[in-house]
């Protein structure tokens, strides 16, 4: 098989040269991958160079003025902002994973409204996430702009990627394992409980990791619900995150220095928690040899 | 337990429900105030004089989206099959997770990238033309590399889920390498490529933050590609802040016609994949 894939490609090559048409679409390929691949890498250089030398310690004061563009308040508030969403909604993510992977029966109308929802709150843009949560959680239940309202609101929108993730993660547990247990007499819940969720782990970890990815760099929907102001914020008070704090010095025009800081800060945050979660993934491989 | 797990599941049927409410509740009687007519094809938009027409944002939103897939798409499904046909192990071990921290970097970035490269960039380059930097192409630009990630995930996936005898058979029939995967495996991709540009639209068409960065946001109807334009997204986001009374709601309104056509996109979406599992 592997001499016969050999001579095919060679016997390719050769006729590739006699083909102009072929040979172009051989550029066009190489030439879009190298484009795409390109303009990452001019991204991501042109923020480091610009970026890193703005990196002053002042920076990382605890209190926020307009003279020192402080983003410690900010960074403090994206973590406890992420800590709240994943609270909120990984318990009802993998519930929901579960129910729809291990007792759901596939096909049912319910389950065909789950998945269906799911797939529409996966498209809704972060805008009108942060319309919903203005109306709903600052006016309707009065909790005004607050992390609370805020985390509420990215709640519901990492919810379907948690749900997806986790279904993946529980559906690539071999049925032997679920066997296993059953034989060894154990119940319906210890099986998932006790065998299922365990080895999913690693798969349901990286879908979380990538969802704290998404709330560190999310803008549009936290603007009118948790609102903009630069203080270190109790979980009832309004307070800005990174991704905000960036778009406000960006969009003023004033500090654009300190812009260029803040997001070499985001895109290494991101970065290491792309790494992160792909490790963790590839950890559910390996579980599986 | 079941009945836990159950509800849990149901919370996403909750949202999309809550959200729909919401939504409509709050910006239904502001298009019926304004009248829908005056509202969707009202080409004026002075909220001072209560003046609300979004037509100009409805037809920015599409050029923008428009001209964005027109330029990212074909990048993306080139890419795709590069990372599915041409790409060596090694090459994919730095592209693939290369291409997934695209998907990651935040929208703030992006757009701070256009207000400090593109934005000159395109100045320079329509200067004969009379041209802004803060323009639809500018936004246009940015945005297709923004969805490059999103296409790109979903048609590689499509092109590999081709059964290997499509290739081999054109193979044997003479065919060269490119032409066994341009003219055998893509045709039968096709509902997995459409999948990918229709999810391309929606995100194009939802983006909001690196949109309003760049595109000037001026709420008149286009003058030109190199002119600026405000879209859909960016009409909510800028005047939301201080809007009071009808102007409040006309911009809930202008959310509901956004969320609209996101729900007509994911139902074509959902046909396309229904058809791919027939």
């Amino acid at each position: 098989m592997k001499t016969l894939c050999r001579y095919t490609r060679r016997m390719s090559a050769f006729l590739r040269r006699h083909y102009v048409g072929s040979r172009l679409m051989n550029f066009a390929v190489h030439a879009a991958a190298a484009v795409t691949v390109l303009v990452l890498g001019f991204l991501v250089a042109y923020i480091v160079v610009r970026g890193v030398p703005n990196l002053k310690p002042s920076l990382f004061a605890l209190q926020y003025t307009s003279d020192n563009q402080s983003m410690l308040p900010a960074i403090i508030n994206t973590c406890t902002m992420t800590f709240i969403s994943l609270l909120l909604a990984v318990p009802f993510g993998v519930g929901a994973a579960i129910d729809l992977t291990e007792y759901a029966r596939r096909g049912s109308r319910l389950t065909r409204l789950v998945q269906m929802t799911t797939q529409t709150l996966s498209g809704i843009p972060s805008i009108v996430y942060g319309l919903f949560g203005m109306l709903m959680f600052n006016n309707a239940l009065q909790l005004g702009y607050s992390m609370l309202s805020g985390a509420l609101t990215l709640a519901i929108m990492i919810l379907p990627l948690i749900m997806r993730t986790t279904q993946e993660a529980l559906s690539a547990v071999p049925d032997m394992y679920r066997e296993g247990s059953f034989g060894l007499g154990a119940g319906k819940l210890r099986t998932v409980f006790f065998v299922v969720l365990p080895s999913a782990m690693p798969g349901i970890l990286s879908g979380v990791i990538l969802a704290i990815g998404r709330i560190v760099g999310e803008t549009a929907a936290l603007m009118y619900t948790s609102g903009t102001v630069a203080k270190v914020a109790g979980l009832m008070d309004s307070g800005t995150m990174l991704a905000l704090h960036m778009y406000k010095q960006a969009s003023e025009g004033l500090y654009l220095n300190e812009a260029y800081a803040t997001s070499v800060v985001l895109l290494v945050l991101v970065l290491l928690i792309n790494l992160l979660s792909a490790k963790t993934a590839k950890l559910m491989m390996k579980g599986r040899g | 337990m079941e009945i836990v797990f159950l509800l849990a599941a149901c919370m996403s049927i909750a949202s999309v429900a809550l959200i729909c409410i919401f939504l409509f509740a709050n910006g239904l009687p502001a298009m019926k105030e304004i009248g829908l007519d005056n509202f969707l094809l009202g080409r004026m938009w002075k909220p001072g004089a209560d003046i609300y027409g979004i037509f100009p944002m409805i037809v920015g939103s599409v050029y923008v989206t428009g001209l964005a897939l027109a330029m990212g798409v074909p990048v993306a499904i080139l890419t795709a099959v590069y990372l599915a046909f041409f790409c060596p192990q090694k090459a994919y071990r730095v592209v693939k997770p290369a291409i997934e921290l695209m998907a990651g970097i935040p929208s703030v970035v992006y757009g701070f990238f256009g207000i400090a490269v593109l934005v000159p960039l395109v100045r320079t380059i329509s200067e004969s033309v009379n041209g802004r930097g803060n323009s639809i192409f500018t936004a246009a630009l940015l945005l297709a590399v923004m969805i490059l990630p999103t296409v790109i995930g979903v048609i590689e996936p499509a092109l590999r889920a081709v059964p290997r005898s499509y290739y081999e058979g054109a193979l044997a029939l003479g065919a060269t390498h490119e032409r066994s995967v341009f003219f055998a495996v893509m045709p039968a991709a096709k509902s997995g490529i459409l999948a990918g540009i229709v999810l391309g639209l929606g995100r194009a068409m939802g983006e909001t933050m690196a949109v309003i960065m760049v595109a000037g946001n001026q709420a008149r109807m286009p003058k030109g590609v190199f002119q600026g334009i405000r879209t859909l997204t960016g009409n909510i986001v800028i005047e939301m802040g201080y809007a009071t009374g009808l102007h409040r709601e006309a911009l809930i309104a202008t959310g509901v016609v956004l969320f609209a056509f996101i729900l007509i996109i994911n139902m074509a979406l959902t046909l396309i994949q229904r058809g791919e599992h027939r």
